[in-house]
């Protein structure tokens, strides 16, 4: 019997060519003389009206091929004139605005695109980029929260209040509820803006065929079949005539869900019109002005609270800053608005939102995608409670747990896939006592004296949450067993470097009883399976994983009626092993997979030595057709795995930290992570997510940020200045320790996992940072995140303390 | 982000390099290139040629004698900090280097590179200044010595003339009786530091003859105090009031990483620490000897 | 001010190219654009992530912060040159495959030469040698904890190899 593959550290398969340096990434797509390079003219501004654009001192630069601004675009295509798709409207989003592919009479950020050149070589391009002359009648720009909500000047003309979309959603009369408890606390919290910074920026290369007049495009993006439908309607195309493949990605994270960007259109839009494949390959500084940035928030929150911490009421109020258009609507702070619950049952919650608009670059989903900052909001007002009652701050938490035989359990909101928030499975307080096991919770606080007594500032804190996981609408799977008996696997979301091609492979190994090695995975390739959603929302193990399961086992289930068949027996007799169809208990009496393939399609030509058994003269019933009424043609089986709602795994955090006393550096002596995802497909691909989810929320928490000054100008778009973690900024060792609470929603009781190593961090740094403080200054809070050294030396000058201490030598 | 276009000169010989360069105004020099090739690639410079110094012979060695280590203008930070001679002659040199960015940048960066470049973010122009070093030039004029006091003018700026190649650096060494410290912080290892000190401290027994100390990142040159006449006795407390005495000739500044009040923190937390360090270790080698 | 071509050889991973670039082609461009040579990545063209990270003359240094012109007379290793002569994969690539030391990829082949050439030199990294090894390289993925493994595996793997030979 073969061992099942589901549940194991399997080593990756794409990892052979990563490893070689065979990857193909999109900018390793077309790389011959013959293929055009695009650059983009970018607004230096942040809010300007643009007077003119002089571009005729490129069309005399040797090597320039096209060079387009906005009023170039409607001859080259009609639909290129409009605005880009607000791809996800909200009855809520009563003011959504989103960018011309080429801006038309105004910029709203820096960066913006503003004219496109293509031409020989990159180099030329930006030279010629060099060459464009805009004229810009510069306006006041709205940079940051405040300054919107303020609205002394407006993002967009026709937007009163800068305000894109007002949303609430509430269980109850929070305002009755607030009244009657007996404890109330306020806080008022922010979170700072930071970015998924995949080590790849974006890419599109595009190929147009004037023989078949089909288009061809590689894209860096998340969603390929997204990306299909939008250059086809933008360009005028048939669905039919485009194919969008994605190559390898370097990373996403989030930021290549966003589509399509200018760059996605203008570049097939310019294979097309100069029949030459053209491609743009995004340098970094591009990606921090005109790629998508998250996080930024700012929050009210009020509650009330009986003696035991329990959450009596809970009113929430935070202003999203979306940037200055709304392509992806309103994802992110509808996700903050529903998941900031995490494990906890509130009696009654009310929680209001206004999505602001500023003159800077676009929000869309960063790995976790808004919960970050929900889990922020609720953590910080758990520890607040607990300070309040003077109660261990685990205590608090466990106190407000949906207990596990509460599930299915209604959290009584409508989530971001438009249904019920209703968890499918948990078990939190299996969770907790697993997390303060594992960071040694009940030990810390003789261990904090300890290093008080030697004059040392050591803080531990905790974070809880729970992530909507494996959203609709649906994905699907096709499974292909070939003569050879190899299986050909497709679906149609994208890979970003989670392993799909390993974990699926294991998944159609198990179901059909084949090798691994004779599985081969392709994700994202339209010509493949050219229906799909894309990659984000920790769906694609959820998604995809279901939709291969499923279709793998309608493979199988013909392979064993046509296996059966020709052995002549009953098919309930059947096992499949290794790529052999045997019945059970008489290995002799078998047939591989291959032939099975090869009997499943009746032929006229044979054309080697197994189709010959396979032409009509050998197979089939003379007295019947040779495919059967109701049967196809083909050893094949396609499925789709479209759920009612997402499934909701949860974890929790822990962390150490040291402040030191006169420098506020801040380092992490202990990160221990408790993860439930339901079954797990592998282990070590599991604890990856976990691991760069963390790095990143380290990130976030102490380093990253986009310092935008008041103009507009982003003043860190560098990895000089933008402080991504080397290894010396990650905990040496995280731990980590499962739960595996299966999801009932879908066949193999998985849930996502990509997200959330993420989803805690700036909750559980602010946590365990104030607790540090607070060995030497009792008073100080955090309510801004990310905080750096320099931030933590300026909070202690403001609160009350003793009088520094002389420096102690040794 | 690509360069713009320049002429290109390989010369084999230094006077050849200083022909070019004494012929092309607007010429820039590259050696190591680790802070220049950024800067073209994002075309905050665009010189209108580069004379590329990396075929020259015989500019690649670190020479250490008695009195100090000379270092070739080719001679790779990594070629400087793997001296054990150099460690020895002059210890802070290489306690400098080791904060110089990552390894992979000191691999092809040069030292003498990183002093003429003239950024007061970098560790080895205050680590000249504060040794008392100098630089040597060359043009086809002749040669002339830099001393270190001379040599920075402002923010990157150097007194290297346009039509000038820095040939090689000198650092003297430890004198005796003299103990040497250098720590920073830094946003992320690696990164420049949010404030560095480097310290010089002669002791006769306990007693302190000269005190001095170097900064980075807190001041628009590279920036050396003389604290001699605030340690007339050292203990915890003149080592804390260092600070105050320092920070009048210093001006730390607001950036995106740190505000000015957190850099005065810092200089007055690494002055301590620094100028201890290197009195503690001039005392030891006093009585190692 | 001009962009005269010029010819130079390169030397990659033991193999000649004669190719003729423009004065300011930067060495990542060279080996991806004009050799064809892809596995080395580009994350930043400032110098900071190392996903371009080549050994030249066994030193790791950023290709993005070389001119291709610079690099004549230096001998370049770039990560397709480092499977051994048979195809198989070399010691660090085979402990990056055993711990999960790499996801999306694209950071990898400057983490593999400059692993490479820091256990050439340091054969037996102590576990705070591994991380200071990688300490110039940027990965978004992993969080660096499976990479610190792949080194300490690596250096075991070429101990045992060296054992057998």
């Amino acid at each position: 019997m073969t061992t099942k593959l589901m549940g194991t550290p399997v080593q990756r398969v794409e990892d052979q060519r990563f490893l070689r340096g065979h990857g193909r990434y999109v900018d390793d797509v077309a790389v011959d003389e013959r293929t055009l390079h695009a650059a983009v003219v970018r607004s230096p501004h942040a809010h300007a009206r643009i007077v003119d654009i002089d571009v005729s001192a490129v069309l005399d630069l040797e090597g320039v091929h096209a060079v387009w601004t906005y009023d170039d675009l409607a001859g080259l295509a009609t639909p290129m004139a409009e605005p880009l798709p607000l791809l996800i409207p909200h009855p809520a989003l009563t003011h959504g605005r989103t960018q011309y592919a080429l801006a038309r009479a105004e910029v709203n950020y820096v960066g913006e695109a503003v004219a496109f050149v293509v031409a020989d070589d990159r180099y030329v391009a930006e030279d010629a980029v060099g060459l464009v002359r805009v004229d810009y009648e510069v306006l006041p720009p709205v940079v940051g929260i405040d300054r919107a909500r303020a609205a002394d000047h407006l993002v967009h003309d026709d937007v009163p209040g800068n305000v894109g979309a007002r949303m609430e959603q509430k269980t109850g009369d929070v305002e009755a509820a607030l009244a009657a408890a007996p404890h109330r606390l306020q806080l008022d919290l922010t979170v700072e803006r930071s970015a998924c910074m995949p080590m790849e920026g974006r890419g599109t290369v595009a190929r147009w065929d004037p023989d078949t007049h089909r288009l061809q495009v590689w894209s860096s993006t998340q969603t390929s079949t997204g990306v299909r439908a939008a250059v086809a309607v933008k360009l005028g195309l048939d669905l039919g005539q485009v194919d969008v493949i994605t190559p390898d990605v370097g990373g996403g994270f989030g930021v290549k869900i966003n589509h399509p960007w200018p760059e996605e259109l203008l570049v097939p839009l310019a294979a097309r019109t100069l029949g030459r494949t053209v491609k743009f390959t995004e340098d970094r500084r591009e990606h921090f002005i005109s790629s998508a940035h998250e996080r930024g928030q700012v929050q009210h929150i009020e509650v009330g609270f009986d003696d035991e911490g329990r959450l009596l009421a809970l009113d929430v109020e935070f202003w999203h800053d979306h940037g200055a258009y709304t392509p992806y609507g309103l994802i992110v702070p509808i996700i903050t608005s529903t998941q900031l619950l995490g494990p906890y049952k509130p009696q009654v919650y009310r929680v209001r939102f206004e999505s602001l608009y500023t003159n800077t670059v676009i929000v869309t989903p960063y790995r976790g995608a808004g919960r970050p900052q929900g889990c922020y909001a609720m953590e910080r007002t758990m520890d607040a409670i607990a300070d309040f009652l003077d109660r261990d701050r685990a205590e608090v938490r466990a106190a407000n747990f949906i207990q596990p035989d509460e599930f299915p359990f209604d959290q009584g909101l409508v989530f971001q896939d438009g249904r019920e928030l209703e968890y499918d499975s948990g078990d939190y307080p299996a969770s907790l006592e697993k997390l303060k096991a594992l960071v040694g919770w009940d030990d810390f606080p003789a261990y904090q004296a300890e290093m008080a007594a030697a004059g040392r500032r050591v803080g531990i804190g905790l974070a809880c949450y729970v992530e909507g996981t494996g959203v609709g609408p649906y994905e699907g799977a096709h499974v292909h067993i070939e003569t050879s008996g190899k299986v050909k696997v497709a679906t149609g979301l994208t890979t970003q470097g989670q392993g799909h091609a390993t974990v699926f492979a294991q998944l159609v190994a198990d179901e059909l009883g084949v090798r691994m090695e004779d599985v081969e995975v392709v994700t994202g390739d339209t010509r493949r399976m050219p229906y799909a959603v894309g990659t984000f929302a920790s769906r694609a193990a959820v998604m995809s994983g279901s939709a291969i399961h499923l279709a793998a086992k309608r493979a199988k289930e013909k392979a064993l009626r046509i296996a059966a068949e020709a052995l002549e027996v009953d098919e309930r007799d059947l096992e499949i092993v290794d790529g052999v169809v045997s019945v059970k208990g008489s290995p002799g009496t078998s047939i591989d997979l291959g032939t099975v393939s090869v009997l499943s399609n009746p032929l006229r030509y044979a054309f080697d030595e197994a189709s010959k058994a396979a032409t009509q003269f050998s197979v089939g019933d003379p007295g019947r057709p040779p495919v059967a009424e109701g049967d196809e043609p083909g050893l094949e089986g396609k499925d789709f795995y479209s759920p009612e709602r997402a499934t909701f795994a949860s974890g929790m955090h822990a962390v150490i930290v040291e402040t030191d006393p006169l420098t506020a550096e801040i380092r992490i002596l202990k990160y221990a992570v408790v993860h439930d995802c339901g079954h797990l497909i592998n282990p070590m691909i599991v604890e990856g997510q976990i691991h760069g989810g963390v790095a990143q929320g380290v990130g976030g928490a102490l380093y990253e940020r986009m310092a935008y000054d008041e103009s507009g100008q982003l003043l860190n778009a560098s990895f000089m200045d933008f402080l991504m973690p080397y290894v010396t900024e990650i905990p040496d060792g995280i731990d980590i320790d499962h739960l595996e609470t299966p999801s009932p929603l879908n066949p193999l009781g998985i849930k996502g996992a990509g997200e959330a190593g993420v989803i805690p961090s700036a909750a559980v740094f602010a946590a365990a940072i104030e607790d540090a403080e607070r060995v030497a200054l009792p008073d100080l809070t955090i309510t801004a995140m990310p905080i750096s050294p320099s931030e933590l030396h300026a909070l202690r000058q403001r609160h009350p303390q003793p009088r520094p201490h002389r420096q102690e030598r040794s | 982000m690509k360069p713009a276009p320049f002429d290109y000169h390989r010369p084999g010989s230094l006077a050849e390099a200083l022909a070019i360069l004494a012929g092309e105004p607007g010429a820039k020099v590259l050696a190591g290139g680790q802070s220049l090739v950024p800067l073209l690639s994002m075309r905050l410079a665009a010189p209108a040629a580069l004379v590329d110094i990396n075929g020259l012979p015989d500019l690649d060695a670190v020479t250490v004698t008695d009195d100090g280590v000379r270092v070739g203008a080719l001679a790779r930070h990594a070629d400087v900090l793997a001296s054990t001679a150099a460690a020895e002659r002059q210890p802070l040199l290489g306690m400098a280097l080791a904060h110089v960015a990552h390894a992979t940048i000191r691999n092809r960066g040069t030292t003498v590179g990183s002093l003429v470049h003239a950024d007061a973010a970098s560790e080895l122009p205050v680590v000249l200044r504060l040794l008392g070093g100098s630089v040597d030039v060359a043009s086809v004029g002749g040669t002339r010595t830099i001393a270190a006091d001379d040599l920075y003018l402002g923010p990157l700026e150097s007194s290297v003339a346009p039509d000038e190649i820095a040939t090689s650096a000198w650092f003297p060494a430890l004198e005796p009786g003299a103990g040497v410290a250098f720590d920073e912080v830094a946003r992320r290892h690696g990164d420049y530091a949010l404030c560095g000190v480097a310290a010089v401290v002669r002791v006769e027994g306990d007693r302190v003859v000269s005190a001095r100390a170097g900064f980075v990142s807190v001041a628009d040159l590279p920036t050396v105090v003389d604290v001699t006449d605030a340690l007339t006795t050292v203990d915890a407390a003149a080592l804390a009031d260092l600070g105050d005495v320092v920070l009048p000739h210093l001006d730390p500044a607001d950036d995106v990483h740190a505000t000015a009040d957190y850099r005065a923190q810092l200089v007055r937390v690494l002055t301590a620490r620094v100028v201890g360090t290197a009195y503690d270790r001039a005392r030891e080698r006093g009585t190692a000897r | 001010m001009s962009d005269t071509r010029h010819d130079v050889r390169l030397s990659v991973n033991g193999v000649g190219h004669d190719v003729s670039v423009p004065a300011r082609r930067l060495l990542s461009d060279a080996l991806r654009h004009d050799l064809g040579l892809t596995g080395t990545h580009v994350g930043c063209e400032h110098g900071v992530c190392g996903a371009c990270t080549v050994l030249l003359d066994g030193r790791p240094v950023r290709a993005c912060l070389m001119l291709a012109v610079s690099a004549v007379g230096c001998e370049i290793t770039t990560v397709e040159g480092l499977a051994r002569d048979d195809g198989s994969l070399g010691p660090v690539q085979q402990a990056f495959a055993e711990c999960h030391g790499l996801q999306c990829g694209f950071c990898t082949p400057g983490f593999l030469t400059t692993i490479t050439a820091g256990l050439a030199d340091n054969p037996t990294p102590t576990h705070e040698e591994c991380r200071d090894m990688i300490a110039g390289n940027l990965c978004r993925c992993t969080g660096y904890q499976n990479i610190v493994r792949a080194v300490e595996r690596a250096a075991e793997l070429i101990a045992e190899e060296g054992e057998a030979s």
